[in-house]
């Protein structure tokens, strides 16, 4: 605890909607769905047809680039649609899943006695390889390379976020298992870092094999990347990996019961969430099959993820892979008269003081995805800072983005950053950018030249 | 309230893109976008956004000029009785007159600025910016009273042109565009910027055309019409003192109550608008040099008697903050604001040429702060390549 690391910039968003720890219904699943978009930079190569019998862990996709990374069916059925958009661009495998779910077995494994070869084969076989997450970028880690170090958040700031004590109480022994692998993928050791505010109450702490940290502040103090920034930068050349709970979780079952088994526990939160709760239930899943907490999909925006960073995904979408959330909030398409120009609009949260909103911070809001206001230029210029912990110059970077100029995203920290660290410079920017859009653009020029 | 949007909804066609009007897409979308906060819902990126936007940013700058305003209007008439020794005149003579100079002020400044605004947002498929609603606030407090409307609206059509909209318009602009429309004036009409008579409304035209709005028996005997500027020693500016912090002696429109700029500074730094650092440090710049001068025995002025004379803490709290033109770096700001500070009572005590140095002090600190910015940044991303090195 001593070397606690105290964040003073962030914003906890006051958001209404958190889910109560109770586990409202387990989904049986019906169509899910395996989306390559949720990865960065995947180039997806369809390795089944339509009509083809799959087991849980039947390789369904690849990764043209290298073709050992496999992504698999999270459920057994029948694969009964492959849907792509523009330029035939592969979107969704959609499985049609069988009433008795059926695993290919990969065998149980003893962590300890497997080589960083073994576990990487064993990863790669079994679909789990693209849970681990390679900075700089956000993209799917290389199989061929020894990262500086693997990083893991142990505790979520996001809006609304699951509560990982909560939704990952039974995994514990998996998720030391899938530690105990991961350790012998690097020599820089697993850092995990924990919350100084539930430090000795959260039974992440008892962990073992890795290095711990604490961190105190708001959101984004849970972000990983935030945490490798105050960690050990990242620096040109350098690549570390991430990998979040519910990820370590998925690993560790992997190698205790052989089985690729994605089953969590999935917080439905949001303002337009009937009495939010857990569901349990798979990546892939559908909308529907949460109705329970909406009357009408009109107007709702379906989010897999957080309000900050997650996507939306529609009422007949499907929960990313990596998601463990689903935030359902109004559709702001309304006008408000003369609404910049009253003295205070009581029903809406500003982070600026220039409303009385800060007057009363413990209310919550009902928030809408309305912008607020129309896009302009960058005009002021301090508000970034005080939500980003980061020691960086967000408003630097952005421009270096906007004028593809690979040089200075260098200089100004391209490395460090992925869209979630920004989200919130973004919620709160008054000349209403699109920041994250910046930062992926950024990225993917970055790959392009880079690789 | 609905039927506003209806009607508003019905004649929006209109204004669309292949409408009848639809050359006035930006000037009808200003206009709605000013009566209701458009219906635009995120499309990418977080899903919730904060209420606060650039319009909301600037009203709360437009309203911290009010009290300046508002003082230097009533200022404006005071001033004109205490010269022509009207005294019949109350209260409401003195606003009344003051708002027969400074309303015609304001409408040149805003009918020109927004109107070049407009045209160039239609030029280039944008939404209107919001920022000349600052800077048209601005104008008409920083120019002397007297100030022919026409060279008014010549130095705001330079300044939103060629300082702004040049660039890509608010937000791109290397200056501030109000201290650009005063460096105009300036420059190219020096007779009517500075010198004992432009300062106090009315005497002007009575000294070249022989009449006033209102004259009385003319200027009274011992009628000066100097700034405080114009002789700046102790003996002086020691019974002018609090003249000086009330307001109450002549000068450019709202520049000259202590007491009114500070209550605006006090909504700017409340709300966070404005940036605390340069405010500070500015004052700081132009304590230090004032009382170098002090001390050096180049003005028998205490230091504080430099913030309380002519433009500087207008400058220092609606001019040198201006986010887009400052500094941008935290650090920076420090140095930025205080070079301003600095600078200003420099070119005041030691270059006889000019009694004032506020305007071109923030013009030039504008023209350098992205060089301060730049090594500010260097000197950051270096140490913290050392630091990481060392870890």
């Amino acid at each position: 605890m001593s070397n606690n690391i105290y964040l003073k910039k962030g914003l906890d968003l006051p958001i209404n909607g958190t889910a109560s720890q109770n586990t409202k219904k387990v989904i049986v699943p019906d169509v899910v769905a395996v989306k390559p978009t949720d990865f960065r930079n995947l180039v997806p190569k369809l390795l089944v047809r339509e009509g083809d019998k799959v087991l849980a862990g039947t390789p369904v996709l690849a990764d043209k680039m290298s073709q050992n990374i496999l992504f698999t069916s999270p459920v057994s059925g029948t694969v009964a649609e492959v849907v792509r958009g523009e330029k035939r661009k592969l979107l969704e495998v959609r499985i049609k899943a069988d009433a008795k779910q059926e695993y290919v077995d990969f065998g149980v494994k003893k962590v300890n006695e497997m080589t960083a070869e073994q576990i990487k084969e064993s990863l790669l076989a079994a679909g789990l390889w693209p849970a681990i997450t390679q900075r700089p970028y956000g993209i799917i880690a290389d199989p061929e390379s020894k990262p500086k170090a693997i990083f893991v958040s142990a505790f979520s700031t996001a809006p609304l976020a699951a509560s990982p004590e909560y939704a990952l109480r039974d995994d514990m022994e998996h998720i030391q298992t899938a530690i105990n692998a991961l350790t012998k993928l690097t020599d820089g050791g697993v850092h995990f870092s924990l919350n100084s505010e539930n430090y000795s109450g959260t039974p992440f702490h008892k962990i073992e094999n890795v290095i711990q940290h604490t961190f105190t502040g708001k959101h984004p103090a849970g972000n990983v990347g935030i945490q490798i920034h105050h960690i050990s930068p990242i620096r040109k050349g350098e690549t570390v990996w991430t990998v979040s709970l519910l990820m370590l979780a998925a690993i560790g079952k992997l190698f205790n019961t052989g089985k690729y088994d994605l089953r969590r526990k999935i917080a439905v939160t949001g303002p337009k969430a009937l009495n939010p709760a857990y569901v349990e239930g798979l990546p892939g899943i559908s909308m529907k099959d949460i109705k329970e907490f909406y009357e009408t999909a009109d107007n709702l925006r379906f989010i897999s993820g957080d309000v900050l960073t997650g996507t939306n995904i529609g009422a007949e979408g499907f929960l990313g892979f990596f998601d463990n959330q689903v935030t359902i909030l109004e559709e702001g398409n309304k006008y408000e008269l003369l609404g910049w120009a009253k003295p205070c609009r009581p029903a809406l949260f500003s982070a600026s003081r220039t409303y009385f909103s800060w007057l009363t911070p413990k209310k919550k809001y009902d928030m809408d995805t309305n912008l607020h206001g129309g896009p302009r230029a960058f005009v002021v210029n301090d508000t970034y800072g005080k939500v980003l912990p980061m020691d960086l110059y967000p408003v630097y970077l952005l421009k270096a983005c906007l004028a593809n100029d690979i040089d200075k995203m260098e200089k100004f920290g391209i490395y460090e950053v992925l869209e979630e660290d920004l989200a919130l410079c973004e919620y709160v920017c008054p000349s209403k950018i699109y920041i994250q859009q910046i930062i992926t653009d950024g990225i993917a020029l970055m790959l392009k030249e880079m690789c | 309230m609905n039927g506003l949007r209806n009607f508003v909804d019905k004649i929006k066609p209109t204004f669309e893109k292949g409408g009848k009007l639809g050359f006035l897409h930006s000037t009808f979308d200003a206009f709605e976008t000013f009566l209701f906060v458009p219906n635009t819902v995120t499309r990418r990126g977080a899903h919730v956004r904060d209420c606060v936007d650039l319009k909301r940013v600037m009203i709360m700058v437009v309203l911290s000029l009010v009290p300046a305003m508002l003082f230097g209007i009533w200022n404006v008439g005071y001033q004109h009785k205490l010269a022509f020794g009207l005294t019949d005149w109350g209260f409401w003579n003195i606003v009344l007159y003051g708002l027969v100079k400074v309303l015609p002020l304001y409408i040149v400044s805003y009918l020109v600025g927004l109107g070049i605004e407009f045209v160039s947002a239609q030029i280039q498929g944008h939404e209107v910016n919001e920022g000349y609603l600052v800077s048209g606030m601005l104008i008409p407090l920083i120019v002397p009273v007297d100030v022919p409307l026409w060279m008014l609206a010549i130095a705001v059509a330079f300044a939103v042109i060629i300082g702004k909209e040049v660039f890509g318009g608010t937000g791109m602009n290397i200056w501030n565009p109000a201290l650009l429309t005063r460096a105009f004036l300036f420059f190219s009409y020096p007779s009517k910027m500075s010198g004992e008579t432009v300062w106090t409304g009315g005497v002007e035209r009575f000294v070249n055309e022989g009449v006033a709005f209102q004259a009385g028996n003319g200027l009274v005997d011992g009628f000066s019409g100097a700034t405080p500027l114009a002789d700046p020693t102790l003996a002086n500016l020691e019974p002018r003192l609090w003249d000086m912090i009330i307001g109450t002696i002549p000068g450019s429109v709202g520049e000259t109550s202590v007491i009114a700029i500070l209550l605006g500074a006090f909504l700017l730094l409340w709300t966070g608008v404005a940036s605390w650092k340069i405010m500070v440090s500015s004052v700081l710049g132009g304590l230090a040099i004032g009382y170098l001068g002090y001390a050096v025995g180049a003005t028998d002025l205490p230091g504080y008697y430099q913030l309380v004379m002519g433009g500087f803490l207008f400058g220092t709290v609606f001019m040198a903050t201006d986010p887009v033109t400052s500094a941008q770096t935290e650090c920076g700001k420090w140095i930025y604001g205080f070079l301003v500070g600095a600078l200003a009572v420099t070119v005041r005590i030691w270059n006889p040429g000019y009694p004032e140095g506020m305007m071109l002090a923030i013009l030039l600190m504008n023209t350098f702060a992205p060089l301060i910015d730049h090594y500010v940044i260097e000197g950051s991303i270096k140490r913290r390549a050392k630091k990481v090195k060392i870890a």
